[in-house]
């Protein structure tokens, strides 16, 4: 019994002076020890401690996955666009200052094919009329299908294939003969091109040459039936002035380009000529998409506080379950902010391994989805670095009243045997 | 013979304590007792005497109504919260009747723990846990999880935890309560060993024939101190109030 002997004697000559200075200094855990002991206490009830990490890895995942997957979606919608060029602009006729539909020149799109940084020029005009299967369609069922004059370099010009036979060229341009826009083949019920194959437009048959493949930058010819300008205005009473006028330019002069168009396809009238650029439109189009987002993401916070409430329980029951362990500890020499600090610990931890799980689902979900649509797959920062200090916040909420209360109870009453 | 009992490491002085219920219960009522450095005694008396009360009192669990309490010469009322666990975790041992081991930790780790809060580094815990399992005859067993000992080995195992920061008293709470009697005849033998290795230790215990054992026996009845063993035998040699 050496030890502490001199330091008591040196104590007993003057107590009072001794003992009112912190004689015996507090120790704080270190990491490591502070992580294995929150670490005993999860293990001693794994199955408990892994169903309430469940609910945060539900919630977590789904936030990851909405969030993945829209920028995934986003990505590969953009690198279609960039595959498609964003080099298009595409004019319209608009409406006149009293409201009637505008018309353009006939002579517009020789007028702007003569624009320096201009590549190429397609045009398509509006024909009156109406498309059916055969004549026996009931004359209502127009399917809401349009037939469009249409030059012979547009499939080129908006970027869209021609998925089945051919497109129109010089000789059947002036014949009864017509393409069909991707959703017009679909309602028509026309998937392969039969020799003789024709369909009802307008009160005449026309025979169908080939079929167009979903166009991306110009959708309003998916659901058109293209015809010639000289077969409409031929067949089907056409008056030959252009309604829209695609453009390809060099993609450094888009603006440029942009800024003349009105003035180049109507100089009488440039303001009753609308220009937009579709891969523009676009873009904003992905943008505005993500919008939608917020339900799923709404879900998932919902999930996510359900998780909490979890981790709580489980936290509020482990405390009372574990009176004795709280009672030893303190007999051990643990002050109250060493068990406030365990089991707040405790709690963050089976709630971040919830959420690194999740995380770990939301990124396999977003990557399976993505590989399969085609997309690169994108997982931003904001949803896996969101869902993991979603996680830790929620943990340290959820153990925070429980952690006070273990710490608040008195050693005396823990250690009482019941 | 006389040095190991030279200096006082407990020293509590009419020491009161008072449950506020209706009507209040007086647990502790002016009780005197000082144990030196190097003894072992036993409280004993029957249940509801306030052996319990006095134990937490003295392992700073709990603090007296009135009256002093001094460990090591430090008096407990000048002490803060955080400076009493601190006080714990360096200079008081304790043992339960339940042992209270954690399950899914190995023996070895649970003697570890004995030195959580006192500021040791992780290796050195361990060395010092391997050390105390030797001196309670458990060396063998420090790879194996509590349940798989028996309850004896247990009490052992919870002996070396309370004994690894080597305090400057050991506070054992019915050290035999759980166990059936030769296993509680051979704790009561590995305390006296401790004991004369230098351990200074209290047993609190029902057990007359625990107590018998032992070189000191203070007596409860209701609250009070009714007899002490060493108090009769003060004028006398220390050689015969040991075995």
């Amino acid at each position: 019994m050496t030890p502490p002997a001199t330091e008591v004697l040196a104590t007993r000559e003057r107590p009072v002076a001794a003992a009112a200075r912190p004689v015996v200094e507090v120790r704080r855990l270190q990491p490591s020890t502070l992580f294995r002991v929150a670490a005993l206490g999860l293990r001693t009830r794994k199955l408990r401690a892994a169903l309430s990490a469940l609910g945060i890895a539900i919630g977590v995942a789904a936030i990851v996955a909405v969030l993945g997957l829209s920028a995934s979606s986003k990505a590969g919608l953009l690198a279609e666009i960039n595959r498609l060029g964003t080099n298009l602009l595409v004019v319209t006729n608009g409406q006149t200052l009293f409201g009637h539909t505008a018309e353009l020149p006939e002579q517009a799109p020789a007028m702007i094919a003569r624009i320096g940084p201009v590549t190429q020029t397609s045009y398509t005009g509006t024909v009156t009329g109406d498309v059916y299967r055969s004549p026996l369609v009931n004359p209502i069922t127009t399917n809401g299908l349009g037939i469009e004059a249409a030059s012979l370099g547009l499939p080129r010009t908006v970027g869209a294939k021609v998925k089945k036979g051919t497109y129109l060229n010089a000789a059947t341009a002036s014949q009864p003969v017509c393409v069909l826009g991707a959703v017009a083949a679909q309602r028509l019920g026309i998937d392969h091109i039969y020799p003789g194959e024709r369909i009802w437009l307008d009160g005449q048959w026309f025979y169908v040459t080939g079929i167009l493949s979903p166009s991306v930058l110009a959708p309003q010819i998916d659901t058109s039936v293209l015809v010639g300008f000289k077969a409409a205005e031929t067949y089907l009473q056409f008056d030959g002035h252009p309604s829209t006028i695609y453009v390809r330019a060099y993609t450094t002069q888009v603006t440029a380009v942009h800024a003349v168009l009105a003035d180049t396809a109507n100089p009488q009238a440039p303001n009753d000529v609308d220009v937009s650029e579709p891969s523009a439109a676009l873009v904003a189009q992905a943008d505005a998409k993500s919008a939608l987002n917020g339900l799923f993401l709404g879900l998932g916070a919902v999930a996510l506080l359900i998780g909490a409430v979890g981790v709580a329980n489980i936290m509020v029951i482990s405390v009372l379950e574990r009176r004795s362990e709280i009672g030893l500890r303190r007999a051990l020499g643990a002050t109250r902010s060493h068990i406030r600090i365990q089991f707040l610990t405790e709690a963050a931890m089976l709630s971040v391994l919830g959420g690194m799980v999740g995380i770990a689902a939301g990124v396999v979900a977003t990557a399976t989805y993505a590989t399969a649509k085609g997309w690169a797959i994108v997982v931003p920062s904001l949803a896996w670095g969101g869902g993991f200090g979603a996680a830790l916040v929620i943990g340290l909420i959820a153990g925070l009243i429980p952690a006070l209360r273990a710490a608040r109870m008195p050693p005396t009453e823990a250690l009482r045997t019941v | 013979m006389t040095a190991p009992f030279s200096w006082p490491v407990l020293e509590m002085a009419s020491v009161v304590k008072v449950y506020a219920s209706d009507p209040p219960v007086v647990a502790l009522d002016h009780v005197d007792l000082t144990v030196r450095g190097g003894e072992l005694l036993a409280i004993v008396g029957p249940s509801g005497s306030g052996k319990t009360t006095l134990l937490h009192v003295m392992g700073t669990l709990d603090r007296p109504t009135s009256g002093s309490v001094r460990i090591t010469g430090l008096d407990v009322e000048l002490m803060s919260e955080r400076q009493l666990a601190a006080l714990r975790a360096t200079r008081i041992g304790f043992v339960f009747q339940n042992f209270y081991l954690a399950e899914h930790e190995s023996v070895l780790e649970n003697v570890a723990d004995g030195l959580l809060y006192s500021g040791v580094g992780t290796a050195d815990r361990r060395r010092a846990a391997a050390e105390a399992l030797e001196r309670v005859g458990l060396a063998h067993r420090a790879r194996f999880d509590p349940t798989r000992i028996s309850g004896g080995e247990r009490q052992r195992v919870a002996i070396a935890r309370a004994l690894v920061g080597r305090p400057a008293i050991v506070l054992a709470d019915e050290p035999t309560g759980n166990l059936d009697s030769a296993t509680g005849i051979s704790i009561v033998a590995l305390l006296e060993e401790l004991n004369e290795a230098g351990a200074t230790i209290v047993v609190i215990t029902h057990d007359q024939s625990v107590a018998g054992r032992l070189p000191r026996q203070v007596r409860m009845l209701d609250g009070r101190i009714v007899a002490d063993s060493i108090a009769l035998a003060a004028s006398d040699a220390r050689g015969n109030s040991h075995r």
